[in-house]
């Protein structure tokens, strides 16, 4: 760990200490004090599931079942607890590792594995959740989000003071994506613009195999005031930070504030995806500094110490994490291949005449192996 | 009316039409466009609809992909035809394919303005033709007006079509006048955006062209004329989808094909052309396939723009070997 540029941890609002202490903060406490004993046990469940799903998705893979998966174990806490703190008509528009924000857009997540079996590229509806298709190229999704949130203003959809209309747009990222150019430009248009947007940077330290000190000198939210945009810095394994720093960057977009940039100040625990091995680049004393702060274990803690979190619903949850498994296992497994014929639709909306041709030709190629005639 | 003026009076049918539509570009509020394209429309329909960006090709084009998720039909200007290759990753692996990756839920209805071709005396990236990198990219429509009836015409299909459109515009001839009814309506009348068109029937070769190099391709019928030839011109109007179909039944007719464009002739719209018309026409052909295009250079100055493009000479050329066989 280096203690200054961007793995500084100094200046992260932070309401839960790594031992599960609450921790006031004059600015963020109030944005958690709604939380009863149930909310917090919710923010439990979801991120026990979560990293449930992320575990059987990984395995899967190991066993040839998933052709890459990328991993969010880790980083459940920035991701559950900012996309709880989410209005339902909120959008989001994820990278490719959100399995924890889209559980929270109630995405059922078995859903995602489409994607990574190789049966679909998509696989949900993404305006009937107020949640995006994953996006692969790294940062470009940040401008469609800026696009969608510019949408919203015209829309009038801003600062009406009607919590059921105002809208915010959050878009999540990496820490290796504030290097490319279009989550700058997103910047550049979402400040000229005002727009409702927050760009929620999960820096969980490397991007594949590069640290954040290949991509930055500074902290990364360091950027956001050159563009204008306020940013914040949270611990980004504390739920309850993350879900009140998400709380009032929302509001401020929705009230018609403008953007806000928050860095999420995390970690990957496992490998970029299946395919990288995280032993050729980081040292396993980072990884156990990281493993004792680990968000799940940290609300556990505050739970447990206030006497809130029993055995049975630890028990419960657990058996729920089971059955989700074992859901996770035989979807997958039951996800068939699609019909060759569906590589040739939705190219257009409207017919194209060269598709039409080649798929027209490719179904009298496959019919003259099974006796019709050519 | 001028071509840069049918263009302006179709982007303002289509402002009026549908209030979801707005234009998005560099320079074409207050200044009303580099070439004027856009003049006075942001007066008219107001800054949140013809939109003054920052100078930022990338952020263009992936905030329009924003804008027309949420229900909006942006209308994005490149300024120049150099300066598409910032917006390129998102044109080709976001607009090109949301359609196709969300089965069909999302439809992103886009159409980028592109300036395109040279022969007016400019500094470098202010004349190349890029149309067939989009062309080769699944998921677009790639279309290319000749005069000012089409391009009245066109860019209405185009801002009405579901499909996102890259719309070339030969800035050659923005400034070339010709009749457009602006009576019809443009969205109703039978797609023009599909289909090629025979422009001068004529019956020894037919000349294929598309936006810049019709003018050309006529003014080489002339020439030909003189001499007692009969060329037959087609415009393409569309590089994808390519209406083979109207070069096909020409080529039939005539038994000769020289294509012509000023992209780089190397794997350009006449190498598609040429091979699907011996293909197609193998039996009807009496002469190979010619093209005539710019060279396998980067564009060359402006005072060498002149040999690069495939002016009359150069196409006359090619029409005698073809006749010569």
């Amino acid at each position: 760990m280096s203690p200054s540029g961007p793995l500084t941890d100094d200046g992260l609002v932070q309401l839960l200490t790594p031992a599960g202490e609450r921790v006031d903060h004059p600015d963020y406490a109030p944005r958690v004090a709604h939380l009863d004993a149930d909310a917090l046990r919710g923010l439990y469940r979801d991120m026990v599931l979560v990293r449930r799903f992320d575990t059987e998705a990984t395995a899967l893979q190991r066993q040839g079942e998933l052709g890459l998966w990328a991993q969010s174990l880790g980083q459940e806490a920035a991701q559950v607890g900012s996309g709880r703190a989410l209005a339902r008509q909120d959008y989001v528009f994820p990278s490719y590792r959100e399995h924890g924000v889209a559980h929270t857009r109630g995405l059922d997540l078995t859903q995602i594995l489409p994607l990574f079996r190789g049966v679909d590229h998509g696989g949900w509806d993404s305006d009937a959740l107020g949640f995006h298709l994953y996006t692969l190229v790294i940062g470009s999704h940040t401008l469609h989000a800026t696009g969608y949130a510019m949408g919203v203003q015209r829309d009038g959809a801003v600062g009406t003071g009607d919590p059921e209309r105002d809208t915010a747009v959050v878009t999540y990222f990496g820490d290796g994506a504030t290097s490319q150019g279009d989550v700058n430009e997103a910047l550049v248009f979402a400040a000229v613009n005002n727009a409702p947007l927050v760009l929620f940077c999960q820096n969980n330290q490397w991007a594949i195999s590069e640290p954040t000190t290949r991509q930055a000198r500074v902290p990364l939210a360091a950027r956001g005031p050159g563009f204008g945009v306020p940013s914040v810095r949270v611990d980004g394994n504390d739920v309850l930070a993350c879900y009140a720093v998400t709380a009032e960057a929302a509001e401020r977009a929705r009230s018609g504030g403008g953007p806000t940039l928050i860095e999420a100040f995390t970690y990957r625990m496992g490998a970029h995806t299946t395919s990288d091995d995280p032993s050729r680049y980081r040292s396993a004393a980072e990884e156990d500094y990281w493993r004792q702060r680990d968000p799940i274990d940290r609300l556990d803690a505050h739970l447990t110490t206030t006497g809130e979190l029993s055995d049975a619903f630890r028990a419960e949850v657990a058996a729920e994490a089971d059955a989700l498994g074992e859901r996770v296992r035989t979807t997958a497994r039951a996800l068939g291949r699609p019909e060759t014929s569906t590589m040739f639709e939705h190219v257009y909306a409207t017919p194209h005449a060269v598709v039409d041709a080649e798929r027209a030709w490719f179904e009298d190629y496959e019919a003259s192996f099974t006796g019709g005639d050519r | 009316m001028t071509f840069a003026k049918a263009i302006n009076t179709g982007l303002r049918k289509a402002l009026e039409r549908d209030p979801k539509v707005m234009l998005m570009g560099e320079d074409i509020g207050t200044l009303g466009g580099v070439f004027r394209v856009t003049d006075g429309l942001a007066k008219d329909f107001g800054t949140d609809r013809v939109v003054d960006t920052p100078l930022a090709e990338s952020g263009i084009v992936g905030t329009a992909i924003g804008l027309a998720l949420r229900g909006y039909r942006p209308v994005c200007e490149i300024q120049f035809d150099g300066f598409i290759f910032p917006a390129f990753d998102q044109i080709t692996t976001q607009l090109s394919k949301m359609h196709y990756r969300s089965r069909g839920r999302l439809t992103l209805p886009v159409v980028i303005r592109v300036p395109y071709g040279g022969g007016i005396g400019a500094v470098e990236h202010h004349s190349e033709s890029p149309e067939v990198l989009f062309a080769h990219t699944a998921g677009l429509r790639v279309v290319s007006p000749s005069d000012p009836q089409d391009a009245y015409t066109m860019i209405q299909q185009a801002i009405a079509s579901p499909d996102p459109v890259l719309f070339f515009e030969p800035k050659g001839r923005y400034w070339e006048k010709g009749d457009v009814d602006t009576d019809a309506d443009a969205v109703a009348a039978p797609s023009t955006l599909d289909g090629a068109r025979v422009l001068r029937p004529g019956t020894d070769v037919t000349l294929v062209a598309h936006g810049p190099t019709v003018a050309t391709a006529l003014k080489v019928a002339d020439a030909a004329a003189a001499e007692g030839r009969s060329v037959e011109v087609v415009d393409l109007r569309a590089i994808s989808p390519l209406d083979v179909g109207t070069v096909v039944e020409s080529v039939r007719r005539t038994g000769r094909c020289v294509v012509v464009h000023e992209a780089p002739v190397l794997y350009g719209t006449g190498a598609e052309v040429a091979a699907r018309v011996t293909e197609e026409c193998f039996y009807h052909l009496e002469a190979p396939v010619l093209r005539v295009g710019g060279f396998h250079t980067p564009y060359p100055v402006a005072k060498l723009e002149h040999e690069y493009l495939p002016g009359l000479d150069r196409v006359l050329d090619a029409v005698d070997r073809v006749l010569a066989h």
